[in-house]
């Protein structure tokens, strides 16, 4: 009980520095509200299917970034699929830099678009990890505990 | 309970409570999206919601479990952007095909995409991401739509998508109709019983069901932008034209094998629907005139008598001095009808012009070539610009007569039937206009039956936005609009039923007698050629009659509608008109009357005028069709209004004259080219007897 009690603790401020230093947006809440009895890890399984999903477009984006004329509306295509996916899961930075490197696109801004696009990466891979971990130990705190806001 | 089943593409997760009495828990919906991470949020919030969900991660997929599963969803939610197939495109399937309430979702909030997809007919366009708040309020779509369907049942009698309800819908329609005077005819419920029939096609498999994929819809599109239908305005039209000679049309230029013209004819009606729904116009506007109309006796509610006189003659099957009159008019005083309105006089040019071809094609006449050439060309499709010069050219031979004509007209107010005639003798002598446009008064009602069909809405918008553009002289065109609007019936009948265009075709033959009678020249015998040609009319009017006997109630829609658009909503009515031009603008041998129309247009008034050659050909083209519908008016009404406005004249001439400018130019440039462009006009006129049968 001791030991449960401060991994919920744990996990609480595990989730909490990801709001405070901007990884997750309420979006996030809003997916932990739609976990019950029927979904119990529904978060988890939203990210995991965010994750596997999102892996392919950003391999999709890294290539057509190698193209010599950058084919500006290809990329905005695949950035767009890519932020839609990060949206809903709330990832917050992701999105913003998204959402930058679309407007880099549509402005023909090649160099930004790049630069972009490792800021996302490096983004979107800690908030990867961090979320990994995050289940992780939610897991180990047992169904139920994983921190719900009362409905 | 068991909801974890996010591998499948597809998969319905019904959530445990579908209790359907506890509206809207049970709401039946599809959600479409090729982002699973969405897809599976959506699915889960709309579980959440007691909605029971079906998800589909392909637009293509949604479409065949739509269509296989008809009444199966209650409203659909598709994301925009998917690879396989955009979700506009699906919207609009779905539009045509089910008539579901759509939501479309993005993550692009950009005005313009949030815009396309309500203009595509979007009954709500939501932001991603896509909260629960949102979708717990779907529901009102899906009343909404089925309040909409109902209103529409009852008044229009149109049967859309019923869904859950077809029995009642049947019977609501019945009653309606009824309550408004048996303005549907037995076909007219014939139609809907098919429509019904199709519906429970899905279960029964009655026959064999048309899918109307993405690409046979563009093909049936492109089809109906060639003929240059204006589903969209003339829904009224639409009515009529969807069980006949349009589908036929369509179905030709489709040329998919295996598809039959109820199929056209039934996808031209949800097609319509579907553009009905989009432009949001309130299906009350026509049919609550109709309704009231109804009532009264069938023709009185047109002012203009002309309608009346069709019908008294049809009726009698005899010849009274009236229609005398009216078929001088009609005949060889159509210039003379003008002095109420001067556009008519050009559109006579024109439209003799047409059928000048093959009258002098038959008598061999020199002044046109090769006969042999026309011949062929009849079954080539002449480019749009070859028609449109073979008019010009055709208009700018035949100015110089129509001048003539004009200052006669011009100095005899009167607008009695004798000097009418006389100032055509005039023309005859100068040359052989009289036999040609003698001759080609009864073509013309075909043609103008084929093609134009739809664009008579066109006109009436056109009319409208006359009457605001010329304040001044808005009364005298108001009248004009509304005789129009009466002519535009017997066109509508020839064309509804497929045995016309052939009587009609035939009198040609009748015209050739004519066209001799009026050779000898003198004025009386002129007279006498006149009757003559009355007599010879007088069959294609009985078969309007036999039209109207069979469907007078449309008629007298279609008329009640075209007037009320004029007078009133002529707002719509303008916009109407934006719109038009890019539907005609695409038209194969349609284009050439246009052509002809537009030069008409340029007689017409000033206003139009400068529409046509300031801005775009294609509004242009639509002001001509509407001139055509005022021609024929001219001629059938020329006895009861004749005389009305003179004061237009006046400036009618001088516009005249700037016509004719334009057309000396464009003869110069096409001088050369005479022969082909009458080739051109025989194509028209075989094209368009054709078409109706």
């Amino acid at each position: 009980m001791e030991r449960n009690q401060q991994l919920r603790r744990q996990l609480a401020s595990m989730r909490q520095s990801l709001f405070d230093q901007g990884h997750l947006d309420e979006q996030f809440i809003l997916l932990e509200e739609l976990q019950d009895d029927a979904n119990p890890n529904f978060v988890e399984e939203v990210v995991t299917l965010h994750y596997r999903d999102s892996a392919r477009l950003i391999t999709t984006i890294e290539r057509a970034l190698e193209k010599s004329p950058l084919d500006f509306n290809k990329l905005d295509g695949y950035m767009h699929q890519f932020k839609g996916s990060s949206t809903s899961i709330g990832a917050k930075k992701v999105k913003a830099e998204s959402t930058q490197f679309r407007e880099y696109c549509e402005a023909g801004n090649g160099e930004g678009c790049l630069k972009t696009f490792q800021l996302l990466k490096r983004d979107y891979a800690t908030l990867r990890r961090k979320l990994e971990a995050y289940f992780q130990l939610a897991r180990q705190a047992g169904p139920n505990e994983i921190a719900c806001r009362p409905k | 309970m068991n909801l974890n089943n996010d591998k499948g593409s597809m998969s319905t997760a019904s959530s445990s409570v579908t209790v359907s009495d506890q509206f809207p828990a049970g709401l039946r919906v599809l959600v479409v999206d090729d982002d699973p991470t969405c897809l599976r949020i959506l699915e889960k919030m709309l579980g959440t919601c007691l909605y029971e969900v079906t998800k589909c991660n392909r637009a293509e997929i949604a479409l065949d479990m739509l269509r296989t599963n008809k009444n199966g969803y209650d409203i659909v939610i598709s994301d925009v952007h998917m690879p396989d197939m955009d979700g506009f495109k699906l919207l609009e399937q779905v539009g045509l095909e089910m008539d579901l309430p759509v939501i479309m979702m993005s993550a692009d909030d950009s005005k313009q995409v949030v815009m396309k997809g309500v203009t595509h007919g979007a009954c709500d366009y939501l932001i991603k991401p896509v909260r629960i708040e949102a979708l717990k309020n779907i529901w009102q779509h899906v009343v909404r739509k089925r309040k909409n369907e109902w209103k529409d049942l009852e008044q229009s009698g149109s049967v859309e998508e019923g869904d859950r309800q077809p029995k009642p819908s049947e019977e609501a329609d019945y009653s309606s109709s009824a309550n408004e005077g048996n303005w549907r005819t037995s076909k007219r419920r014939k139609d809907e019983e098919e429509e019904i029939e199709e519906r429970d096609d899905s279960s029964t498999l009655k026959k064999p069901r048309v899918v109307w994929s993405v690409e046979l819809h563009q093909q049936f599109v492109s089809a109906v932008n060639q003929l240059g239908i204006d589903i969209f305005h003339t829904y009224a039209f639409a009515l009529m034209y969807t069980t006949e000679a349009v589908p036929k049309k369509i179905l030709e230029l489709m040329n998919v094998p295996g598809l039959t013209r109820e199929n056209v004819a039934s996808h031209l009606q949800k097609y319509r629907l579907y553009l009905r729904r989009l432009s949001g116009v309130s299906p009350h506007q026509g049919n609550s005139f109709i309704s009231s109309h109804s009532q009264e006796p069938p023709y009185g509610s047109l002012s203009s008598l002309s309608g009346l006189d069709f019908q008294t003659l049809a009726a009698t099957g005899q010849i009274p001095a009236q229609s005398l009159a009216t078929l001088q008019a009609a005949g060889l005083a159509r210039s003379a009808a003008k002095p109420g309105l001067p556009m008519p006089l050009v559109d006579q040019r024109n439209i003799f012009s047409f059928d000048n071809q093959k009258l002098r094609f038959g008598e061999g006449q020199p002044q046109h070539m090769s006969s042999g050439k026309q011949m062929n060309l009849l079954h080539g499709i002449p480019t749009t610009m070859d028609s449109k010069q073979l008019v010009n050219l055709h208009h700018s031979a035949q100015s110089l007569g129509s001048l003539n004509m004009q200052a006669s007209a011009h100095g005899n107010p009167s607008g009695q039937s004798s000097p009418l005639l006389m100032q055509m003798a005039q023309p005859q002598s100068r040359g052989q206009i009289l036999t040609e446009t003698s001759g080609g008064q009864v073509p013309r009602l075909p043609t103008s039956v084929g093609h134009p069909i739809l664009s008579n809405g066109a006109a009436g918008a056109m009319l409208a936005r006359n009457g605001i553009g010329e304040n001044s002289r808005g009364t005298g065109y108001n009248s004009v609009s509304q005789t129009s609007s009466v002519l535009n019936f017997p066109l509508n009948h020839s064309a509804e039923l497929p045995g016309n265009s052939f009587p009609l075709g035939s009198t040609p033959g009748i015209s050739a007698g004519m066209s001799t009678l009026t050779t000898k020249g003198g004025f009386q015998e002129e007279i006498n050629s006149d009757i003559k040609g009355s007599g010879g009319f007088m069959p294609s009017y009985d078969i309007f009659n036999d039209l109207q006997q069979h469907k007078p109630h449309n008629w007298e829609l279609q008329n009640v509608g075209f007037a009320f658009d004029a007078s009133q909503h002529s707002n719509s009515l303008q916009a109407s008109v934006d719109v038009t031009p890019s539907v005609l603008v695409n038209q194969g041998y349609s284009s050439s009357q246009r052509n002809v129309q537009n030069s008409n247009v340029s007689a017409m008034g000033k206003p139009i005028f400068s529409v046509g050659e300031g801005s775009e050909h294609g509004i242009a083209l639509n002001v001509g069709q509407h001139l055509n519908s005022l021609l024929v008016d001219n001629s059938t009404r020329v006895k009861s209004e004749r005389v009305t406005d003179t004061s237009c004249q006046p400036t009618l001439l001088p516009q005249h004259f700037g016509q004719e400018d334009l057309m000396s130019a464009i003869l110069k440039q096409q001088q050369d080219g005479l022969g082909p462009a009458e080739n051109d006009f025989e194509f028209d006129g075989y094209s368009l007897d054709n078409i109706p049968v």
